[in-house]
């Protein structure tokens, strides 16, 4: 259920907000501003489903859907030059008259196996929103297809933006599909694996440590190199995900497995961090560690960046860290002065996070960067700024920004440390970003060429 | 299968041709879609996203809006975007499951245009069709729009065709980034017309502001440069008399595109430029023996059948391969030009020629099992994979090119 707050708040009702921001005391949760039509900013760091899907090693993906659909996810692995690891079937409007497009999807992705140079271990078929307007006989679609070649494992994957608002997400449906190879292997006891995230786990994180320090061995899915190393993540006697797309699927795969599974909300308050690690620690039958030191470096960098940065506005985008309004809290704790958080939505793991900003940062503007507006407005605020994040780079026209996705990968404290670090040498030295935003998938290879 | 691709990337869609066709003239294009098509636009198909503003959105349609069929918060959602943004006119595009549903379009752009007095339009793609079709019925509305007010004109002077109309000026039909994103075409064309003697009065649609687009009916003759071009020059030939050359000035064609164009202003008859000169060739060809060499141009017709003509003129057997749709009527069999779809296809219409011209992408079709390709970056395919590397054809010296190719391949073998 929607919560409206203040007078100004900027939740739908019959009309567009009028601006694209609200302020924190005003914000609506979930939506501080309302979700109208949308304006798409030229910033593409994200991961996309094409980007997540290829952490199969050798599996193959199939498109089965229209022209202008295919487009965006085609060259989306040809841009990572990944081309031949993807294919797509295109539907017509013939296809729409002659069934329910079992045909053509049976027919289409059996042709592209037939054609393969060689028969991919696991081939991600995507359905996508026509197959459910039309009813598409799906169990059908995918047993007709597992009669036909017996030697491959189809992972059920679908692209449907449609249900992106009301439902269960493709990438929620591609993360589940990503797990359904797995099977159980005999259990190794001190094997924990990280699996469905995009970005590697770095190897100083805090969970890292923490799970090498009770004993345990940890595999990352970005560490397998071949479709079989994949599968013997199946021996994990524990899965992890920072991921909330991944958490719905990974319950379900824990279940089927017989095995326990873990998610770690990529919090970036203190409370939230201890909260993580305590279950971590808990579901390696250790004690919950002693974080103090850690709390001491994390607060420790924060205010020497503070210190650095007197008198620098500073704004935070929804790409840079899952939980943006966290990450806000903490820098203005440490004295930051964040002035702006760039999102379009308050996920749940955040409402706490609103709540104190609403009392602590009542003036906080928190812009959205789909509003139609937002095309128009100037985007020349500058070099005075810092941002944190590139499409907060994009609508600031900063050349001082941190340029990651997703914590760059990183959980914790630790996670702190290396924004606040990126913070530092963000406004230490230019980006030009003009060259790096509009790039796809950050931290993927990139083999095209983008505009100067 | 034909709709089975493993080695191509699709064309630009449909929604995306709408999007470019109308990017600078100032309306607004609201897409009818939950997600997608908007980043897929601006990222692989648009290189004026970044720099350059223009009113294109999504309405970021629902399950639940599409299954009760609610368009009233479209309706609502477009209003208040025009209040706040106030676009000089609205296009309404659709994805595949409006099209499925059977969205009432046409109502709602009636709806959209009361509420808000400004002119609101529906082009009728449905993502399942490449950009010519999408960018083409965008200039055919435009056309339409320029043939109203030609003929008001007309109304306000009492005689039909009696508005002014200008002696050489000429409009260029069909210029987007999809098939113009190296170089500067716009000046390219604009100084070929002007070394010509003919005056530019308009570009469709790349620099040319909504105004001078809506003065296109005072021309004396339309120069289509592309295929996404074509229906726009027909609806303002058949409504205004405005005759057209089909025809881009490539290096060593230009001269003969000028003179079809002179007889075009005295004659008044439309022309297609690129296959009578090519033609023109065959015809001095069979007094002078066999051409040398089959040369495979593979792309947007218009481009390439220019780059043809150029070619064909210095004794090689040139012909033009499309994968586009709507565009069988560019090509012509005798000369060995082929429409075909999909990859397979693509590939046995290849398996003939010594040499291929077109888009980096072509090199894996196993029918071109090693022969040389003059690499010519296509936006509409290959998206920003090479478009560093994406050319300006009005600058380009295809024989010299063809014959670079063809020299490298021959020192292959002799080592």
């Amino acid at each position: 259920m929607l919560e409206r707050v203040g007078a100004h708040a900027g939740g739908r009702e019959d009309t567009i907000a009028p601006e694209p921001f609200a302020l924190a005391r005003d914000a609506a949760f979930p939506r501080p501003v309302a979700n109208v039509l949308e304006f798409n900013a030229p910033v593409h760091e994200n991961w996309n489903i094409v980007h997540t899907g290829m952490l199969v090693p050798e599996a193959h993906q199939i498109y089965v859907c229209s022209d202008n659909c295919l487009r965006g996810v085609v060259l989306t692995a040809a841009e990572m030059g990944a081309s031949g690891r993807f294919s797509g079937v295109t539907i017509e409007e013939h296809d729409l008259l002659e069934d329910n497009l079992e045909s053509v999807t049976i027919e289409g992705v059996s042709d592209v196996i037939e054609r393969l140079p060689a028969r991919p271990p696991a081939v991600m078929v995507f359905l996508v929103c026509l197959h459910h307007f039309v009813g598409t006989d799906v169990d059908y679609v995918y047993h007709e297809l597992e009669r036909r070649f017996p030697d491959v494992f189809f992972m059920r994957c679908w692209m449907d933006p449609i249900m992106q608002k009301t439902g269960i997400t493709p990438e929620q449906r591609e993360r589940k599909a990503m797990l359904d190879p797995i099977q159980p292997l005999p259990e190794d006891g001190r094997l924990v694996s990280v699996v469905s995230d995009d970005l590697r786990l770095p190897d100083d994180s805090d969970i890292a440590r923490l799970v090498s320090e009770a004993g345990f061995g940890l595999r990352q899915v970005q560490d397998c190199a071949t479709y079989d190393d994949y599968l013997g993540l199946g021996a994990s006697t524990l899965f992890l995900t920072r991921s909330y797309f991944a958490d719905w699927g990974l319950r379900k795969a824990a279940a089927r497995l017989g095995r326990r599974a873990l998610y770690l909300p990529p919090s970036l308050s203190f409370e939230g961090i201890d909260a993580g690690l305590a279950r971590l620690a808990e579901a390696l039958g250790v004690p919950a560690p002693s974080t103090r030191e850690a709390r001491e470096e994390a607060s420790s960098e924060l205010d020497a960046l503070a210190q650095e940065l007197e008198g620098v506005p500073v704004a935070i985008d929804y790409l840079a860290a899952n939980h943006p309004l966290e990450l806000a809290r903490t820098l203005i704790e440490h004295g930051i002065d964040v002035r702006r958080v760039y999102m379009d939505a308050v996920s749940a793991e955040e409402r706490d996070a609103l709540g104190w900003l609403r009392a602590h940062a009542p003036e906080l503007e928190l812009w959205s960067t789909i509003h139609p507006k937002l095309r128009q407005l100037p985007r020349d605020a500058g070099d005075g700024w810092l941002a944190v994040g590139p499409k907060a780079a994009w609508f600031l026209g900063t050349s001082h920004f941190v340029n990651v996705i997703e914590t760059d990968g990183a959980w914790g404290y630790s996670a702190l440390v290396r924004i606040a670090r990126l913070m530092r040498e963000a406004w230490a030295a230019e980006k030009d970003a003009r060259a790096l935003v509009p790039r796809k998938g950050l931290g993927m290879p990139c083999v095209c060429q983008l505009p100067r | 299968m034909r709709q089975a691709y493993q080695i191509l990337p699709v064309y630009t869609g449909d929604v995306s041709g709408v999007c470019s066709a109308l990017f600078e003239l100032g309306g607004m294009v609201v897409i009818h879609d939950p997600s997608g098509c908007n980043s897929t636009y601006n990222t692989h198909d648009e290189t004026r996203w970044y720099d350059q503003d223009s009113l294109i959105y999504i309405s970021g349609l629902t399950d639940v809006d599409a299954m009760l069929g609610d368009d009233e918060r479209l309706v609502g959602d477009v209003v208040e975007a025009v209040r706040q943004t106030s676009p000089r006119f609205v296009v309404l595009v659709s994805s595949p499951i409006p099209y499925q549903v059977g969205c009432d379009f046409a109502g709602i752009a009636r709806l959209v245009e009361e509420h808000t007095g400004t002119p609101v339009r529906y082009l009728a793609t449905n993502g399942m069709h490449d950009y010519v079709r999408g960018t083409g019925i965008a200039f055919e509305a435009l056309a339409g729009l320029v043939a109203d007010a030609a003929a008001k004109a007309d109304a306000a002077t009492a005689a039909p065709g009696g508005r002014p109309r200008r002696g050489r000026a000429v409009n260029v039909l069909g210029m987007t980034p999809l098939d113009f994103a190296g170089g500067n075409a716009p000046a390219s064309v604009a100084a070929f017309l002007e070394a010509h003697g003919f005056e530019r009065l308009s570009c469709w649609a790349m620099g040319s502001p909504y105004e001078e687009v809506m003065r296109s009916g005072e021309a004396a003759l339309d120069l289509v440069v592309s295929a996404t071009g074509m229906r726009a020059a027909r609806v303002l030939h058949e409504r205004l008399g405005i005759p057209y050359v089909v025809g881009m000035p490539t290096q060593g064609f230009s001269d003969a595109l000028a003179q079809a164009m002179e007889a075009t202003l005295e004659d008044g008859a439309c022309r297609d430029a690129r296959q009578d000169a090519r033609r023109a060739a065959i015809m001095r060809r069979a007094d002078g023996g066999e051409p040398d060499a089959d040369v495979a141009f593979v792309g947007e017709p218009v481009q390439m059948g220019s780059l043809a003509a150029a070619l064909a003129g210095a004794g090689a057997r040139a012909r033009v391969v499309s994968l586009l749709e709507d565009t069988s009527k560019l090509m012509d069999p005798a000369l060995g030009d082929a429409a075909v779809r999909g990859e397979e296809e693509a590939s046995s219409a290849l398996a003939k020629a010594d040499v291929v011209v077109g888009d980096p992408f072509l090199s894996s079709l196993p029918g071109l099992g090693g022969k040389p390709l003059v690499r010519m970056p296509h936006l509409a395919l290959s998206g920003r994979q090479w478009l560093l590397e994406a050319l300006d054809p009005m600058q380009v010296n295809i024989v010299e090119l063809v014959g670079r190719a063809r020299a490298a391949q021959a020192a292959e073998l002799a080592n």
